[in-house]
């Protein structure tokens, strides 16, 4: 090795200034895709079927604004079910108990087993198939009665079916979370005294939130959209209401792009509070990757 | 029984921890294979043996975290996972069991710490949900414990910020907030770094020396000579020598022994 020729190698101890590897392919593929988007963005915006004018006439009007109210509110409170009957069922199907155990096998095999919308219509049109429900004793005389259609108004009946079936999918998903905590936590827990419920609440599931909470995300902009199928049981939701006003004035495009914008941006919203979210419950965590690298594998290696 | 067993079985006391032909079974397999061993109080008994020679799984049967298959075990005079009415037992209720398991407190190889709550969590976490005592109280006992294992100044870490050996004593402060009458040691150092050992043994030490029952697994045999009432080495899923540490140590009766402790020492 000479050293006078090759300076800037040989001089140990400095910092780095390599030259970089190049990656052509990647501007190249930056050019076509910014020429398609332009193009593409040329025709949403000029081209004149899209009636941007229409949309700016309906984006903020009151009935679309209470459609989009009603959207969130059926979404809220139909997630709200689905999480909370699915971590009963998740803790359910992993009971010791064949007879609970059986229940909510039953629960998700029926739930995801038939389509959405036949749940919609059956809890919507409930009133129809039974008139009244009573209370009394089995194939005896019967005490309380209620009319139907009194007792689930129509928009309780589409909070439901979407609620009830998010139910099951909830369910597998909080039990994927619980399957991912490891044994040891388990153990340890019961070791010092605690009963089942006890360590599922304070133990299991805060950490198997970390797996869940992705996910459960995944599944709250699902909801979203899917309360758009209430237009079946005329529910006044976004999409209904959308509807309703491209029946009367034929603007399909434009009626649909006001509803797709209020879709995307709630999206948007739900999407940073999942980030927040996962960085809460990814505490005391982050740092066991970074900072203890192989520690599980060499345990069970001397094991 | 020989030795240190036999001295303190003359007091009027019970066995702390009494197994007659205890039993358990994996299926086909049979990994012990009629354990006897007493375990007096204030008694430190050290459980030596090879890998797979069933010193786990025995220590996992004395708080029913593994249910046994034949033969009696019980704990301070109390079967384990068991109520005997007449000459008919009865299984315990998972309540029951808890009850039980709550004074018996346990050191596991990979620490199992809760790693969502500090230092101070895990210690108060089990003193609020299982006893039941106040918060002020629970943290209070726990500071107590955390100085007593020099770690008052760690309450608030996480274990992921802790080191294995820092970890392993935030865990027996953990089971020292049980008041338990008996500690379970399943390998409590086997995890740790060379230079973190000591720290972990010196707890132990501690304990022991306040007369804490103590049972713990080990594959060395330092902290067995030193501590030790009693040393119990097994192979294969029996008792194969029982004695004092530093008499059996020396004086292996047992070829397998004598095998087992040619290689670690």
């Amino acid at each position: 090795m000479s050293m006078a020729e090759e300076p800037a190698v040989a001089e140990r101890g400095l910092p780095i200034t390599a030259v970089p590897v190049r990656h052509p392919g990647r501007w190249v593929a930056v050019a076509i895709l910014l020429l398609l988007a332009a193009m593409a963005a040329h025709s949403l915006i000029f081209h004149p079927n899209w009636r941007w004018d229409t949309v700016r006439q309906y984006v903020f009007t009151d009935v679309v604004l209470q459609g989009l109210l009603k959207t969130i509110w059926i979404t809220a409170a139909a997630m709200a079910i689905g999480i909370v009957l699915g971590i009963i069922l998740a803790v359910m199907r992993m009971s010791p108990n064949p007879v609970v155990k059986t229940v909510a096998w039953l629960y998700i095999w029926f739930f995801r087993g038939t389509p959405v919308l036949v749940q919609i219509v059956f809890w919507v049109y409930l009133g129809q198939l039974y008139r009244y429900l009573s209370l009394g004793i089995p194939f005896g005389p019967e005490f309380v009665f209620f009319d139907v259609n009194e007792l689930i108004p129509v928009i309780l009946g589409g909070v439901l079916a979407l609620g009830l079936n998010e139910a099951a999918y909830m369910a597998e998903i909080v039990r994927s979370g619980i399957l991912s905590v490891g044994r040891g936590q388990t153990e340890a827990a019961e070791a010092l005294g605690m009963r089942r419920l006890t360590l599922m609440r304070r133990i299991v599931l805060p950490q198997a939130m970390r797996i869940i909470v992705p996910p459960t995300g995944n599944e709250v902009i699902s909801m979203l959209k899917t309360t758009s199928l209430l237009v079946l049981a005329a529910i006044p939701e976004l999409f209904t209401t959308v509807q309703n006003i491209y029946n009367s004035n034929y603007q399909q495009i434009p009626l649909l792009v006001v509803a797709s914008l209020w879709y995307l941006l709630v999206t948007s919203v739900l999407s940073v509070g999942q980030f927040y979210l996962e960085r809460h419950f990814g505490r005391g965590v982050a740092a066991v990757r970074r900072t203890r690298p192989g520690r599980g594998v060499r345990t069970a290696g001397e094991a | 029984m020989t030795g240190a067993g036999a001295e303190i079985a003359e007091s009027v006391a019970d066995p702390m921890v009494l197994a007659e032909k205890v039993h358990k079974s994996f299926g086909h397999v049979e990994v012990l294979k009629g354990i006897d061993m007493t375990v007096m109080p204030g008694q430190v008994a050290v459980l030596l043996g090879p890998s797979g020679s069933g010193k786990t799984t025995f220590l996992r049967c004395i708080n029913h975290l593994e249910k046994i298959n034949a033969g009696r075990l019980s704990v301070d005079g109390a079967l384990v996972g068991y109520r005997q009415r007449g000459d008919k037992l009865y299984e315990l209720r998972d309540r029951e069991v808890a009850e039980r398991r709550r004074e018996i407190g346990m050191v596991f190889q990979s620490f199992n710490l809760f790693p969502h709550m500090t230092a101070l969590g895990n210690i108060m976490e089990a003193q609020v949900q299982v006893l039941r005592r106040p918060r002020a109280e629970a943290r209070d006992r726990a500071m107590t414990l955390l100085q007593r294992v020099g770690l008052a100044d760690r309450a608030r870490a996480y274990p992921s910020q802790l080191s294995g050996g820092q970890q392993q004593r935030v865990a027996i402060a953990r089971a020292l907030a049980m008041d338990p009458k008996l500690m379970l040691f399943d390998e409590p150092t086997s995890a740790l770094d060379p230079e973190m050992v000591g720290e972990v043994l010196d707890v132990m030490r501690d304990l022991a020396g306040a007369g804490m029952t103590m049972v713990v697994l080990k594959h060395e045999i330092g902290f067995a000579r030193e501590v030790a009432d009693t040393l119990v080495f097994m192979d294969a899923g029996q008792v194969v020598e029982t004695g004092d540490p530093r008499e059996v140590i020396a004086r292996p009766q047992h070829r397998r022994t004598r095998d087992f402790l040619s290689k670690v020492l």
